[in-house]
């Protein structure tokens, strides 16, 4: 029978199906941070267990960290409770663990693939929803709860009803100063922050073909913002490409028989999907977000709805945005004075979302009304960056590159944008007080947040491209 | 971790007609630090429920003692965002055994039936003839009936059907987990890593 590239993945996997009830899905690849495993270990411990595969499992501290002196003592108390007993408990239970200055820290998302821990047809979870990022390599990754990390832990296994697929086809080139993340935030201001609920999706069309492995991951990343479980491309050349030779991907005779395998991950022509949605990549523009969920974003050059415009049902989250993000209806959004940029987080903390940024700023100054955090998505980026000048062009420019974290993208840690701040954040949420109580959060790429970082405001960046 | 075994539940409602509920209004992230499961409740809705100097808003819903229980009645698409279980720690350990709402999040719906809490999910009709009820009365009464999958407003006897996983059913109606289901399934998960794929 006709499979769809998610079913490939997902059927191989399953070990046993309950009657009525959830699949036991085998899990490839376990990713441990220090915020949803704590209580996992403790309730192993509480069972007398040990991990069951630990070699299969990979942690690192992120969501805490702070983005400066990170060889120091980190400051806040709870925040360096959580981080020890992670180092703690992957000691007890042998699991690789990258700590806080080993040169592979970094975010997970950013350092599974970048070590080449990611891999095609592989099932990956982790204790956080943006596990959706992995399925730019044609992985079934999803986020799951604390009480499934114990599972993970326990068992290698979890209990999951499969769900729904779903395919976006994208065609088309996309415009000049159109990056991974205004796509991503195109198609769910056209789906909504609830659009993708129940669904798998799968991402195929020559707009996605021709992203790099970075830009696919910032469109698999936010997969999770339209509330699917996540989202997938099939592997290609350019997947295989960025594995070989990464630290765990298969070496020698191993590749050649794991190509032929990640060959055949793509869906038969065939196959038959719950939903399938098209869009033209030439209708895309830079986007903006100006409410409190992901899907409330129009492009940059556009205005913010008139609730007149809007369904009945979808009034009172407007207006209680509206409220919140002290915006008013039916304005424009180029011009709206801006004073935070954040670049990184695992939506778009990758080398080339640096690359992006700094080509962008290169030659030009930071707006004095702009407090700006590049943050690096991991040990290894921050080094690349280094060793490219990139940090030196952002210096020049009046920004500094920070150390590796999560950072303000959910400011579990120092970075947080103040009470009634506006900030164009690279990053995946825009929620209420996300990026710290009573922030105002507009998501965009990187290259329209270093047009916001020099002009101050909310610029379309192809005015200077 | 077993749950608290859940049959029927009847409750008044705490009412909470806002759509989008997403994890970080239902706990913050900076109130993830801790490294237990325990005192999630005090914080849950900490921005809605608190002004910055941690005074109580008179306004929102928590802290309007007309309103009490153990159900909460929410708008469509509740629990959206992280897969943060410190949520689902959360609605529990302020003492909520169920949420209602014409939609969920998928992560959030499993990890609230992880702990015990059942997610009720009801037509849109349904969810606005509980908000009329509960407007009408903040004392109404809803019957959560999980064996035989129904919720009845009491005051008007309109009852609805809902749809529950029947394996889900079984671990909450017995107060059982997947973890113990997982590890009595230990030798057929070494005999597929053998097998391969």
């Amino acid at each position: 029978m006709a499979k769809t590239l998610f079913d490939k993945v997902w059927d191989a996997h399953v070990v046993s199906e309950l009657k009525d009830g959830p699949s036991v899905l085998y899990i490839d690849r376990h990713l441990i941070h220090e915020v949803t495993s704590p209580q996992a270990f403790a309730g192993l411990d509480k069972r007398g267990l040990k991990v069951f595969r630990p070699d299969q499992t990979l942690a690192t501290p992120d969501h805490n960290v702070p983005t400066v002196n990170q060889h120091m003592t980190i400051h806040d108390l709870l925040s360096r409770t959580q981080v020890d007993k992670l180092t703690e408990n992957t000691k007890k239970h042998g699991i690789r663990h990258y700590g806080l200055n080993h040169p592979q820290q970094g975010i997970v998302h950013v350092i599974g693939p970048e070590m080449g821990f990611t891999q095609p047809g592989m099932t990956i979870v982790c204790g956080d929803s943006h596990t959706s990022t992995h399925g730019a390599f044609g992985c079934v990754a999803f986020g799951i709860g604390t009480s499934e990390v114990e599972m993970v832990l326990a068992t290698q296994c979890i209990m999951q009803p499969k769900p729904k697929k779903m395919r976006i086809t994208v065609d088309g080139k996309l415009g000049k100063g159109v990056t991974a993340k205004d796509l991503i935030l195109y198609i769910i201001s056209k789906i909504s922050a609830s659009g993708g609920t129940g669904y798998f999706i799968e991402y195929a069309g020559s707009a996605f073909r021709s992203l790099s492995m970075e830009g696919r991951m910032t469109v698999c990343n936010m997969s999770i913002e339209m509330g699917a479980r996540g989202g997938l491309i099939a592997p290609d050349e350019t997947t295989f490409a960025y594995l070989k030779d990464r630290e765990f991907a298969p070496k020698d005779g191993e590749w050649d028989k794991k190509l032929t395998y990640w060959k055949t991950l793509v869906s038969d022509p065939e196959a038959v999907f719950d939903l399938e949605l098209h869009y033209d990549a030439a209708d895309i523009e830079p986007m903006i977000t100006y409410g409190t969920n992901p899907g409330m974003g129009v492009g940059v050059t556009g205005r913010i709805p008139d609730s007149r415009e809007l369904p009945e049902s979808n009034k009172l989250t407007f207006e209680k945005a509206m409220q919140y993000m002290n915006l008013n209806q039916a304005t424009p959004m180029m011009g709206k004075p801006v004073d935070y940029v954040f670049v990184g987080s695992c939506t778009n903390g990758r080398i080339e979302d640096l690359r992006q940024f700094a080509s962008f700023v290169k030659g030009k100054k930071k707006a004095d009304n702009i407090t700006a955090w590049i943050v690096p998505g991991s040990k290894q980026v921050e080094k690349q960056a280094i060793s490219e000048g990139i940090d030196r062009i952002l210096t020049e420019a009046g920004f500094e590159l920070r150390q590796p974290g999560c950072s303000a993208c959910l400011a579990m840690n120092d970075d947080k944008i103040p009470e009634g701040k506006y900030a164009v954040s690279t990053s995946n949420r825009n929620f209420e007080g996300r990026q710290g109580p009573g922030a105002r959060t507009f998501l965009a790429s990187p290259l329209t947040a270093a047009a916001a970082a020099i002009t101050g405001k909310i610029t379309d960046p192809r005015d200077f491209l | 971790m077993a749950t608290e075994k859940f049959k029927t539940l009847i409750s008044t409602c705490v009412p909470l007609p806002i759509e989008n509920v997403d994890t970080d209004q239902i706990i913050p992230a900076r109130f993830l630090k801790a490294t237990t499961r325990d005192g999630f409740g005090d914080n849950l809705f900490r921005d809605w429920r608190y002004d910055k100097n941690n005074q109580p808003k008179a306004d929102f819903v928590l802290n309007n003692p007309t309103y009490s229980g153990q159900i909460l009645v929410a708008g469509r698409n509740f629990g959206s965002g992280s897969s943060r279980e410190h949520a689902a720690w959360a609605i529990g350990g302020y003492g909520f055994r169920s949420v209602i709402s014409s939609f969920f999040a998928d992560i959030f719906k499993n990890n609230a039936l992880n702990n015990g809490i059942l997610p009720v999910q009801v037509s849109e009709g349904f969810l606005k003839s509980v908000f009329a009820a509960i407007e009408k009365d903040a004392n109404a009464v809803l019957e959560i009936d999980l064996p035989n999958q129904t919720v009845t407003i009491l005051a008007t006897g309109e009852k609805e059907h809902f749809d529950i996983n029947h394996y889900k059913k079984t671990c909450l109606i017995n107060g059982y987990d997947d973890i113990d289901y997982l590890l009595s399934m230990k030798d057929k998960i070494v005999e597929f890593e053998k097998k391969g794929y």
